[in-house]
């Protein structure tokens, strides 16, 4: 039948792509609202522990990190496998916390300085000592509003 | 200078590729990870001349959970595992039938319930662990811990609103912290379980 003969039809029209750019930065601005720059590169490798009663972090402008693990992989050669404290991109000694908050926090707004936070995250098989050790030091340089990091469980 | 000529459109077909690129390299650069965790916040330094003269609480007001070096969890006077804690803690906080082991019941006035309520106003939870415990664990007890209040203010919450706690209002809320305030003591550190 001469309906199905397509000799020297019509070429089909192409589809107009000039929206697709608009598409993309739309879907560019929605990640760069939900997400967050990475800040550091881990150094210290963490299985948090799995909690049940967690709470969202309010605002996450506020928050310092302190990660304590074990090093990665990489890095056992050089520094052993003990429990280590990171901050920021460097191995630290539990003293040097005291002066860390004191640079994070300098660094606040005014009217942020009283949600500072401290976000622990620590592998669930470091011993407390560390911890204990941290959690006084973070007491002496005033951060007192701490949070436990954690996963939720999984379903 | 004669006919004007119409000026091409820009071609426009790689701001597509543009914005992709710049798509890839947030989703590289940036993580979506919502950070959750169990909040807490930190008793205050303690000052030169305190240093010695300790809070004084009454022993049944205080429910003294501890970890050793080996993770085993005692609870009073007895080892627990941690499925008890839980369970442990409401009875604690709430001395239904005003056992004398368990904390004192105090008459206290709530404001936003209208009535005056039996509350043990002055229990303490502590949590001490050894130097060797395992973070995991004394995690757990905490998490354990915060779900039993909340599972707590979930009742009252419904007895009296007839709501979860988490849909009240902020006033409903604050009366039921009242009655069921959290008390959960980071004490200080000591050597627990260190010599067999």
């Amino acid at each position: 039948m001469s309906r199905f003969n397509k000799g020297g039809g019509k070429e089909m029209p192409e589809m107009n792509t000039s929206s697709l750019p608009d598409l993309i930065f739309s879907i560019l601005f929605f990640f760069m609202m939900v997400t967050t720059m990475r800040e550091v590169t881990l150094m210290v490798k963490f299985d948090k522990p799995v909690g049940t009663q967690l709470e969202k972090l309010a605002r996450k402008s506020c928050t310092s990190f302190i990660y304590i693990g074990q090093p990665i992989e990489n890095l056992r050669s050089q520094f052993g496998s003990a429990h280590r404290i990171q901050l920021n991109d460097k191995f630290a000694e539990p003293q040097e916390v005291y002066d860390y908050i004191t640079v994070e926090r300098g660094d606040l707004a005014e009217v942020d300085k009283p949600f500072f936070t401290v976000s622990l995250k620590v592998d669930h098989h470091t011993p407390m000592g560390i911890i204990t050790d941290v959690k006084q030091i973070l007491r002496k340089a005033y951060a007192l509003k701490i949070v436990y990091s954690a996963n939720k469980p999984r379903e | 200078m004669g006919k004007k000529r119409k000026m091409p459109g820009l071609n426009t077909s790689s701001t597509a590729d543009i914005s992709f690129m710049l798509l890839i390299f947030f989703l590289v650069t940036t993580s979506m990870d919502t950070d959750q965790g169990l909040g807490r916040t930190l008793p205050k330094p303690p000052e030169d001349d305190q240093l010695n003269n300790e809070i004084k609480v009454k022993e049944r007001n205080i429910l003294n959970i501890r970890i050793n070096k080996d993770n085993y969890v005692m609870i009073g006077d007895d080892y627990a595992s941690l499925s008890d804690v839980k369970e442990r803690a409401k009875e604690f906080i709430k001395n239904e039938n005003n056992r004398p082991n368990l904390p004192e019941l105090k008459p206290k006035k709530i404001k936003g319930l209208g009535k005056t309520m039996m509350v043990t106003e002055n229990h303490v939870i502590s949590v001490q662990t050894d130097r060797g415990t395992d973070y995991g664990v004394y995690f757990m007890v905490q998490d354990a811990l915060v779900a039993a209040y909340n599972e707590l203010r979930d009742e009252l919450a419904k007895e009296e609103f007839g709501y979860k706690f988490e849909y009240l209002t902020d006033d409903q809320k604050k009366a039921i912290r009242e009655v069921y305030p959290q008390k959960i003591s980071e004490a200080e550190p000591k050597k627990y379980g260190g010599q067999q």
